[in-house]
């Protein structure tokens, strides 16, 4: 379990659109995805995880972060993709929505890149409609594609159901 | 002393100190706010003496109010002397406050004097002119020398100046000059600069002995109550704590609760610990610690039974009933976030017990008893419990109407009512749809049903049982837990996964082995238990939650009862009970009716708590649980939740079922057609000494030919208008959730209420048609599309319209959070609530629409939201300053649609704008 940034909220950063912003990038299935840097609260390791009989099927379960219960979301299972294979542990990001923490339950998590504005795109129209609606939109880096993932609408489970 | 009277005077003494400091500040700084706050206090204070009737007190505040509120209004200037006045008025009030502590009665004597100057003050005689007298009272009123003047005089002539006779001339002049002087400062009249000669000239010169034996009374009285300086007792007493900061406590020392449970956990099984002992010594003064902060929170229950006196007194005036109101065990503390949930189930249960259960005094003198009739409400603790018992001697509760009901409304058929013992029968008053709606009379007001009663206590995890015996009265029996926050839960295992059970609901645990005589059978794939020569039905865990790994062995049954219905979870293993601290569900999991929260055990896993009231809706008795799925979580006040509407179901202008949001509704009236009168050819009815004007919800104000009508009585403010409708069908709570919006007007959409498909009225749209400048015209078209899930918040002190627009917004797509000030908005800001769009009303008490306005643009996470204005006065001068303060738009606050129309445009703007 390491402790990256102890998300001090500093209100308006969002909307001063520095020219560059700081993602936490984060992995599933080979595809690099990103969460601005300043939502994160933790980065944790494998848990253990409480089922949550009659939950959506993306909700994992529930655990036990420092005295407080957050509610781990399978972002695999949230995306459309296949079940990991079993003996993938994975890794989670930790974020605040309105008051609640979630963990977001990624295969791996990377490093924090500072990426410029410049280098942002919109969704490409070609984009599977599902993903268009998590995704904010789109870094080109050198080698890969990173995916901005939009935690409001991957969190709010009312829309899809 | 009485309780009422020592808190008064405990809250006034606050005050009082809090103004001394103000009215210094205001001196020094004439700043609005600190002058609206000062007149807030003062204000207070005057509507507190005259509800505790303190003629004297109202009276000196009243006229300390009337100066200030020319402060306010910009009319009187700040000026010292005008502040030496309000200061005296303040010092006056004291000094009748310290002989109430000490006699608990309001001195002898009146304030003739001091209210004059104040109200001379008030309308602009301000005697500027005897301002540097300021450490005397007594400043020479305008004209010929008044009694205060002739007081004055006689103090110094008590203090020992004697009178000479050929100081008569002198006297003589003295009071000429005097009133020159008041003549001239009245010509100057606001100029602060005084002359002060003229005052020591007059008090000099003036030891005629001609005192006024008023002023003698008044000077001779004075002292008596100064004099003897007892100890203030309300001061030290008790500090006021803000309720945050317990809450905070609380929240603490739940945690430490928990850290507890985890260490004892650890330890225990390991004897020779070197732990143990100051574990042991921890958990004791953890324990305290608890036993502590929850009594912080505890309020006596007589709290929530102070206003039923007066409305039972009331109640029996208007039945002509003599009822005698017992309360036992007023004195029983309970958590006061308890304590509020339940005290309007209370009222209504009392109110229930004199209005329908107490029969007239020719009534119970022909049964034999006494004329009197008796409603007892008893409070006490029984096993970390509070019982409330409420009962009455009346006739019992009338089976044969609640049969005929039960069976009207398809609850039961006749067959099965037969098959039933009273008891199980009294329980149909419970059920949702079985308001009594034709007995609804200005005494039962807007009356809500028993369903709701037992849905509110249920909430807090309560239980309410009902007894009753024909001719000899009812009994209802409320059991609520102490605290809300820290709970005692049965740990059971299911399937391999832990869960809890409150431990209030569980009544007893039964081992079933095959072999044994408790053993589950089948009837047709429904299980069942012999328990006693009773038959219990049971659920399977395992079933309900759809877990599904592990092999079969089920073997323990929590028997669970949930209001009158008992029946067993089936589980594999039961565990310990343990102390735990209800957590609510995240939001994206509360649609799931089974769980009530979740918490974290003591040896750090998380776990789900069990709903009982789920879990019987489940297995088909939702039905005995009058809401039936009480999803929400029961501690948590639910900000994203969809929460639910109180709806009134009536009938109109047709078969069709119509609804309007129950908040809505002042009151419900019956009308006597006889009584409508018709004025300009519109109907109306006198009501309460006004005309209220009827309105028939087809426009045709066509009503029956005779009889009783029912209305539906809606006001704010000045205005008060009757709808009035064909049958009041129910009192429902329900989301309210508009799927079909109509284009007719008067009509906001169709949603489905209670199971029933529903029109929902608006309410918007008759009100004009009482009353011209009730709203703007409402004719506009405006768009209703595509702005799905846009999230407004709506900020606006008056319930009766944020109850009006919360349905219209969310009609037109948008979310709404409504909450009733400024204060509550920024603190939703500050717990990191985002919105698309926020309306806010100007005139507020505390933080005014300007003030939030710029306290949102100054800093925040909403720094960049556009705003919109709502007020009932739109010039352009409130135009300009709502621009100003970084309001994008200002609307009339009677104009829906313009309303709409500028949400639309300012948001399609900053879309445009994105």
């Amino acid at each position: 379990m390491n402790q990256i940034v102890p998300a001090s909220k500093r209100p308006g950063t969002e909307l001063a659109a520095p020219e560059t912003q700081d993602y936490v990038t984060m992995f599933i299935d080979g595809q690099m995805f990103g969460i601005q840097v300043l939502t994160v609260q933790d980065v944790l390791g494998p848990q253990k995880i409480t089922r949550i009989p009659l939950a959506p099927r993306e909700v994992a379960g529930s655990l036990n972060l420092r005295g407080r219960i957050v509610t781990a979301v399978d972002v695999r299972l949230r995306l459309g993709l296949r079940n990991a294979a079993e003996d993938n542990k994975g890794m989670s990001v930790v974020v605040d929505q309105n008051g609640e923490l979630y963990s977001l339950m990624v295969d791996q998590v990377g490093e924090v890149l500072t990426l410029p504005a410049a280098k942002f795109e919109r969704n490409p129209p070609t984009l599977d409609p599902m993903w268009r609606e998590f995704s904010a939109g789109i870094y080109r880096l050198e080698d890969k594609l990173l995916v901005v993932l939009d935690v409001a609408k991957l969190l709010d489970f009312n829309k899809n159901e | 002393m009485d309780d009422l009277l020592s808190e008064f005077l405990t809250e006034t003494s606050e005050s009082l100190s809090v103004l001394d400091v103000e009215l210094v500040k205001l001196e020094q700084n004439p700043e609005p706010g600190i002058l609206q706050n000062i007149f807030r206090l003062v204000h207070t204070i005057k509507g507190t003496c005259g509800f505790l009737g303190l003629p004297r007190l109202e009276h000196v505040a009243h006229a300390s109010e009337n100066v200030l509120g020319k402060f306010r209004d910009g009319e009187l200037e700040v000026t010292p002397t005008a502040v030496t006045l309000i200061l005296q008025a303040i010092d006056r009030i004291k000094l009748i406050l310290g002989h109430l502590e000490q006699n608990e009665c309001e001195p002898e004597g009146e304030d003739g004097d001091l209210i004059a100057k104040l109200n001379d003050m008030a309308e602009g005689r301000s005697p500027t002119v005897a301002a540097p007298a300021a450490a005397a009272a007594e400043e020479a009123p305008p004209f010929p020398v008044a009694a205060d003047l002739l007081a004055e005089v006689e103090a110094a002539y008590a203090a020992g100046k004697k009178a000479a006779s050929d100081t008569d001339m002198l006297v003589e002049m003295a009071k000429e000059r005097a009133k020159e002087a008041a003549a001239q400062a009245q010509a100057q009249a606001q100029t602060p600069a005084a002359e002060p000669e003229a005052v020591p000239e007059v008090r000099a010169s003036v030891p005629a002995p001609t005192a006024s034996p008023p002023a003698l009374a008044k000077q001779a009285e004075h002292p008596v109550a100064v004099g003897e300086p007892k100890e203030s007792a309300v001061a030290a007493q008790t500090i006021r704590v803000n309720v945050e900061l317990l809450e905070n406590l609380m929240t603490l020392v739940s945690e430490l609760v928990l850290t507890r449970n985890q260490l004892l956990q650890m330890v225990r099984g390991r004897d020779d610990s070197e732990f143990t002992a100051p574990l042991q010594r921890l958990s004791h003064i953890t324990t305290d610690l608890q036993e502590g902060v929850m009594k912080t929170r505890m309020q006596p229950i007589g709290n929530a039974w102070a206003k039923l006196p007066r409305i039972v007194r009331d109640l029996s005036i208007e039945m002509n009933k003599k009822i005698d109101l017992q309360m036992l065990g007023a004195e029983t503390e309970l958590d006061r976030q308890v304590l509020e949930l339940i005290k309007d189930p209370l009222t209504h249960m009392v109110r229930n017990s004199a209005d329908h259960g107490l029969e007239g005094p020719e009534e119970r003198k022909r049964a034999g008893k006494p004329e009197i009739g008796k409603v007892v409400l008893n409070a006490f603790h029984e096993g970390g419990h509070i019982i409330i018992e409420i009962s009455d001697d009346g006739r019992g509760l009338n089976l044969d109407r609640i049969k005929q009901k039960a069976i009207a409304n398809g609850l039961a058929s006749e067959s099965e009512l037969e098959a039933m013992n009273p008891q199980q029968i009294y329980q149909f008053i419970f059920k949702a749809g079985f308001s009594t709606a034709e007995k609804v009379t200005s005494v039962s007001g807007r009356g809500v049903g028993m369903d709701v009663v037992r849905t509110n206590i249920e909430k807090i995890g309560g239980t309410v049982e009902l007894k009753s015996q024909p001719g000899r009265g009812s009994t209802f029996v409320i059991k609520i837990p102490l605290t809300l926050a820290i709970v005692s839960a049965l740990i059971v295992e299911c399937a391999s996964e832990r869960f809890a059970i409150p431990q209030i609901s569980v009544l007893e645990l039964v081992r079933v082995t095959n072999n044994s005589e408790h053993g589950i059978e089948m009837i047709n794939n429904a299980p069942v238990l012999r328990l006693r020569d009773r038959l219990l039905p049971l659920v399977s865990l395992k079933k309900l939650l759809r877990l599904n790994n592990g092999e079969d062995q089920e073997t323990f049954i929590v028997v669970t009862q949930v209001g009158t219905y008992t029946f067993g979870i089936i589980v594999d293993r039961v565990f310990d009970t343990e102390e735990i601290v209800v957590k609510p569900v995240a939001p994206i999991l509360r649609h799931i009716s089974m769980f009530s929260g979740n918490t974290i055990l003591g040896d750090g896993s998380v776990i789900m708590i069990l709903d009982p009231n789920g879990i019987a809706g489940a297995t088909g008795e939702s039905g005995m649980l009058g809401g039936g799925q009480t999803t929400e979580s029961t501690v948590v006040r639910d900000l994203h939740g969809d929460s639910k509407t109180s709806l009134l179901v009536f009938r109109a202008g047709g078969e069709d079922l119509k609804a309007v949001p129950l908040a809505l509704v002042a009151r419900l009236e019956e009308i006597d057609v006889k009584d409508v009168e018709y004025s300009h050819g519109k109907p109306m009815v006198q009501y309460r000494g006004h005309l209220m004007p009827l309105v028939s919800i087809d426009g045709s104000n066509q009503f029956a030919a005779e009889g009783r009508q029912p209305v539906l009585v809606f006001s704010d403010r000045d205005h008060t208008m009757g709808l009035v409708v064909e049958e009041i069908v129910d009192i429902v709570e329900d989301r309210l959730k508009v799927e079909l919006s109509a284009n007719n007007p008067g009509v906001i959409g169709t949603a489905v209420i209670a199971g029933k498909a529903t029109t929902i009225i608006d309410a918007g749209y008759y009100l004009p048609q009482a009353f011209g400048d009730w709203f703007g015209r409402a004719d506009l078209e405006y768009g209703t599309d595509d702005h799905a899930a846009l999230r407004i918040l709506l900020v606006d002190d008056s319930p009766f319209f944020r109850n009006l627009l919360t349905p219209l917004l969310s009609v037109g797509g948008y979310e709404v959070t409504a909450v009733e000030g400024a204060d509550r908005a920024l603190a939703l800001r500050e717990q990191g609530q985002d919105f698309d769009l926020i309306i806010s009303d100007i005139e507020m008490p505390g933080m005014s629409g300007f003030e939030f306005a710029t306290a949102v643009r100054s800093e925040g996470r909403w720094q960049m939201l556009p705003m919109i204005a709502l007020s009932s006065h739109a010039t352009e001068k409130d135009f300009e300053r709502g621009r100003q303060v970084g309001f994008n738009d200002y609307v009339a606050k009677f104009d829906r649609d313009s309303l709409l129309q500028t949400i639309a445009s300012t948001l399609a703007a900053l879309k445009g704008a994105a």
